[in-house]
């Protein structure tokens, strides 16, 4: 069958303005449609620019914006798509283009990195040339976190961090943060929380839950952002209202 | 750009981020990444890294460095197997130090199952000695030592290709590339140099490597005169999905799921009585062809079946979340209801760039270290592998030797200065683009890049003999006819993949040839490497490793022995 596409194209150091060019590809209905994005690539127009790398949802690359979603290419086949309307692709938002579907991610992984505290990730001692000890319940705690790709769909749907505040940190940060408030092995559990205490960070989330519909490893990331905010309060505000004895 | 580090690391995986937190300790450390950092393809290991931790029941690293020789059907140097086996628990210790969050047992320690090939008592039966984190353990490790990188201020150059390694004089002190955003050359100007570029998958037609898995390391080094070692034994993993080639790992099996042909029989009973489907890949990869060759594949096709559906939905879920997910969103199929269409699928390289044990490249392929220039992980041939590869082993070899690479490296950019730049660094870079952007051919990358996979494929793979290799010799040399008359579509700067991709089909058609050319050289039957005209293993001839070097016109073979120490060869009965 034929897929029909409309993508996104724009090189801002050589066009004034983004447009878009339609393609055609001869396609099977249980193709990936970066299946599609290749074929464009490979035989019609070798200057289309895209990242990928594993095409199976692991490694992150290929978020995109698809009919408006934000999504994996290599997650998405032609037969999830109605077979008679051109599929729209563009690249994810929120973050600038550099050109056609490649964005600058280096917002994205400055904000991973500022959850961690300046010295790093400091874990409690465990015994002499041994593991820590952690209960299969305490692991469970961060085991959906550690589903994360970093492939940036969630920030990209996210509402907040699209218009109301685009310096909130976005939702990959705070799982992320998360990861660590919540692994029983890893001491700096206030410092983290601390950090998302912060303008930007945990309260900037409005719980419109997009991140959590958009994720391809299907994280519940704003559970995870409200159990943030609830140890925020537990730790921070409850103890710190409490008089010292 | 010139760029001045005292270390640059060529890779982000697993292997590459180990050498750079080490070497980071004193060194100033780049890393060079073509994709992202954290796409790299070591975060698709799914089943475990085996480490006699012996947390589940008995186990000794003497059997688990049994196992590795006797996987490797008798190639691997077992000097260097009894460094993986001694070293591997420490190895997982620290990685569980630095934050990695593997799966627990009832005790609260690190929980470990059982793989193929890993066994106790030296073959008794299957030993629980992977430690695993559900089937994301690649990336959740990968994970750990990124954000350990992030934290520790490890220089990352996300999205830079390096097409050369700088050497002179017998002594490496640097590499060249360019910036995949503005095609602008830059040069890495450094005491050390460690290739950890992975895999080259992706000459075959189905595989389950990424996109990226292109060969880039094992082509950089073959180019500045090192050999490559043991470059015929190529993996290919019993179930990747059939047609994508995308893994089910062993895990699946070592979790209780069973292989069935068309006929609904366990076949692995007749090919491996006591292991059965936790036998070693060579070994069921050959069955699974065997049965589809006679009659018994599904339904008269190319595949047979894994079934989980006895596992149940809570088990899978646990266990082996992400394969059930895989074959949901790609087949559309409940792993705990339908069993699952599987085929062998490339997927790993036990050759490449001959190292000693502290991951110093060894220029002659012997004992001549090439001072500066150091490789590991997938790309490189310490020759702990040998003729196949058990899983889990991968994930071990990488920390491992990735660790032993990055202490050496400490030490030499201790002693040594760096060498002076020829003022030409940046022209040879350039000069490699422009060659192919000027070519005005009619030949497309892509559709050389196909034929070039399926040529491998089909004569190359699983089964091969002589006919069929000269065959696929002579089909290389025919694309490479095709590859001097190239065109690019696209003659931009900025993000030019199809530039990018070229000059990944060039890397990639060479590897083709040495493949070819060590497997028509080796006739016998060893691990992964099956001959149909030479089906028996010979030790008395073939005892030894290839090495395949490159000359002005062609390639030159010589061989060197395997390191016999505690383990004589036996038959190998699984």
């Amino acid at each position: 069958m034929m897929v029909k596409l409309k993508i996104f194209r724009f090189d801002p150091k050589n066009d004034k303005e983004p447009h878009y060019d339609f393609f055609a590809v001869d396609a099977k209905p249980t193709d990936r449609l970066l299946d599609c994005l290749n074929k464009v690539r490979w035989e019609h127009d070798g200057s289309l620019a895209y990242r990928m790398s594993c095409a199976h949802g692991i490694c992150g690359s290929d978020g995109m914006t698809i009919n408006g979603v934000s999504a994996l290419s290599c997650q998405k086949l032609v037969k999830d798509y109605p077979a008679d309307k051109e599929i729209l692709i563009e690249p994810l938002s929120v973050f600038p283009v550099v050109k056609d579907l490649v964005v600058d991610m280096e917002p994205f992984f400055g904000r991973e990195k500022s959850v961690h505290p300046h010295d790093g990730i400091t874990l409690t001692v465990a015994e002499e040339g041994k593991e820590h000890l952690q209960t299969v319940e305490q692991r469970l705690q961060f085991d959906d976190d550690i589903k994360c790709i970093m492939c940036a769909c969630c920030v990209s749907a996210c509402p907040v961090s699209q218009k109301e505040d685009p310096a909130y940190v976005g939702p990959a940060a705070i799982v992320r943060a998360h990861r660590y408030i919540f692994d029983s092995r890893v001491k700096d559990m206030l410092e983290r929380l601390q950090i998302m205490d912060k303008p930007h960070g945990a309260w900037s989330c409005k719980s419109y839950y997009k991140c959590t519909q958009v994720c391809p490893k299907e994280i519940q990331v704003t559970k995870h952002i409200l159990e943030v905010k609830r140890k925020i309060i537990a730790e921070l505000q409850t103890k710190k209202a409490a008089p010292t004895p | 750009m010139i760029y001045q580090y005292d270390a640059v690391i060529v890779g982000a995986g697993i292997a590459g981020l180990t050498a750079a937190l080490k070497a980071s300790e004193t060194c100033n450390v780049a890393v060079i990444s073509k994709v992202y950092a954290s796409r790299s393809h070591s975060g698709s290991a799914q089943g475990g890294m085996a480490a006699a931790l012996g947390n589940e029941e008995e186990d000794h690293w003497e059997w688990h460095m049994f196992d590795t020789v006797k996987g490797g059907d008798y190639l691997s140097d077992q000097d260097i197997c009894e460094i993986l086996a001694r070293e591997a628990p420490q190895r997982v210790i620290e990685l569980e130090h630095l934050g990695v969050p593997f799966s627990r047992n009832s005790e609260g320690k690190i929980e470990q199952r059982r793989f193929g090939g890993h066994t106790r008592n030296f073959g008794e039966a299957p030993v629980r000695r992977a430690c695993y984190a559900s089937d994301r353990t690649g990336r959740v490790i990968m994970d750990a030592l990124y954000d350990q990188c992030l934290v520790r201020s490890v220089k990352i150059f996300d999205e830079f290709f390096v097409t050369s390694l700088l050497t002179s004089e017998g002594r490496c002190y640097g590499v060249s590339g360019y910036e995949l955003a503005t095609s602008e050359p830059a040069v890495f100007h450094a005491k050390a140099v460690l290739l950890a570029t992975g895999g080259c998958g992706r000459i075959f037609k189905t595989t389950s490597m990424s996109f990226a898995a292109t060969g880039d390391g094992f082509a950089l080094a073959f180019d500045a005169g090192i050999p490559l070692e043991d470059m015929e034994f190529v993996q290919f993993h019993p179930t990747g999905i059939h047609n994508l080639g995308i893994l089910v790992s062993e895990a699946a099996r070592a979790e209780g799921g069973i292989l069935r042909n068309g006929k609904g029989e366990r076949f692995m009973e007749r090919y491996a009585p006591t292991l059965k489907d936790l036998a070693p890949r060579d070994i069921i990869s050959r069955a699974i062809l065997t049965e589809v060759a006679e009659g018994r594949g599904v339904e008269g096709s190319d595949y047979v079946y894994l079934d989980l559906t006895h596992l149940g939905k809570e088990q899978l879920q646990l266990k082996l979340e992400e394969v059930t997910s895989f074959v949901k969103t790609y087949l559309g199929i409940d792993a705990s209801v339908s069993p699952i269409p599987v085929a062998p699928t490339c997927h790993y390289m036990m050759g490449g760039i001959p190292t000693d044990a502290k991951g110093r490249v060894l220029a002659d392929g012997k004992s001549a270290v090439l001072p500066g220039l150091y490789a590991a992980g997938e790309c490189a041939c310490v020759s702990v592998h040998g003729a196949n590869r058990l899983g889990t082993n991968s994930l071990v070899d990488l920390v491992v030797f990735g660790k032993r690479a990055g202490a050496d490296i400490t030490d030499f950019a201790d002693k040594n200065p760096l060498a002076p730049l020829p003022k030409d660094a940046e022209l040879a870079v350039s000069s490699k683009m422009d060659r192919l952007l000027g070519m005005a051919g009619k030949e497309h990358a892509a559709m050389v890049r196909e034929d070039m996979q399926k040529t491998m494929t089909q004569l190359c793979s699983v089964f091969r003999d002589r006919k069929g290799l000269e065959q696929a010799m002579q089909r290389i040399r025919e694309l490479k006819g095709r590859m001097a008359n190239l065109g690019l579509m696209s003659k931009g700067k900025r993000f030019n993949y199809e530039l990018e991709e070229a000059l990944e089909l060039e890397v990639m058609m060479k590897l083709a040839e040495v493949i070819v050319y060590s497997a028509l050289q080796r006739e016998e039957s060893r691990g992964a490497h099956y001959r149909n005209d030479f089906p028996e293993r010979n030790d008395e001839a073939w005892l030894k490793h290839t090495l395949v070097f490159p000359m002005q016109t062609g390639f030159e073979v010589r061989y060197k022995p395997v390191v016999v120490t505690r383990f004589e060869p036996k038959a190998r009965k699984y």
